[in-house]
């Protein structure tokens, strides 16, 4: 298992490959890239605040806790802060496991709860100013599915 | 205790971090002591229902209890991923 946070960019593929070099008697490997996404056109940037201490750990927790849940060989979390520009990659996910189902699903339970339960927070500036992105019902509600 | 205020609501109480000293048992009763001192507080803290609160770096609820408490956060709903 392994957690990053960080402020500098990586590569996504890059760290794919090194997740899946060596796993051995794993079969499957799921990952989630999560983008920069300009959602009304116009964004110039977004700016991801976080709580240096408590996310690492909350992190750390929640992929335990996708560890106990399924029959996982290996995870990985890795999650930006900073500056950040549309089409950027803020985080990535991936998940090994014997056959698909554990790692498809632990891969979902890290993204439904790194939305709601890791204390990042997103700020949008775009020609009209900044906003702080605000939590949708719906990221609160998934977590209920587990 | 270290209070630390995060996005939104450091930004309304116009600092990331102060020490306050307090006998608060709860994290409500912070609050409440927090909204009395001035109206910068009153406004972040005017609707709990859209703030979360950590204690030592862990998510909790507005009742539960400070004692021995080193750091207790506010914020808005996270939004990660």
């Amino acid at each position: 298992m392994r957690v990053v946070v960080q402020e500098a960019a990586f590569d996504a593929g890059a760290e794919l490959n090194a997740f899946s070099a060596g796993l051995g008697n794993m079969g499957a490997v799921v990952s989630f890239t999560g983008l920069v996404r300009d959602v009304a056109g116009g964004l110039a940037g977004m700016e991801i605040e976080h709580y240096p201490g408590m996310t690492e750990k909350a992190i750390a927790a929640i992929c335990e806790e996708a560890m106990t849940r399924w029959s996982l060989g290996d995870a990985l979390v890795i999650h930006r802060y900073g500056a950040l520009a549309a089409g950027d990659t803020i985080m990535m996910v991936a998940t090994a496991s014997r056959h698909r189902v554990d790692a498809f699903q632990a891969a979902e339970f890290l993204m439904d709860y790194l939305k709601s339960r890791a204390p990042f927070w997103k700020k949008e500036t775009t020609g009209q100013g900044d906003g702080w992105v605000a939590a949708r019902d719906e990221d609160e509600d998934a977590l209920t599915r587990w | 205790m270290d209070v630390l205020y995060f996005a939104w609501v450091r930004e309304r109480i116009g600092l990331p971090k102060e020490q306050v000293v307090t006998s608060a048992a709860t994290v409500l009763d912070l609050v409440e002591e927090l909204k009395a001192r001035e109206e910068r507080y009153a406004a972040a803290f005017a609707d709990i229902s859209a703030l979360r609160v950590a204690v030592d770096q862990e998510l909790t609820d507005f009742d539960a209890p400070l004692a021995g408490a080193r750091e207790v956060a506010f914020f808005p709903p996270m939004t990660g991923g």
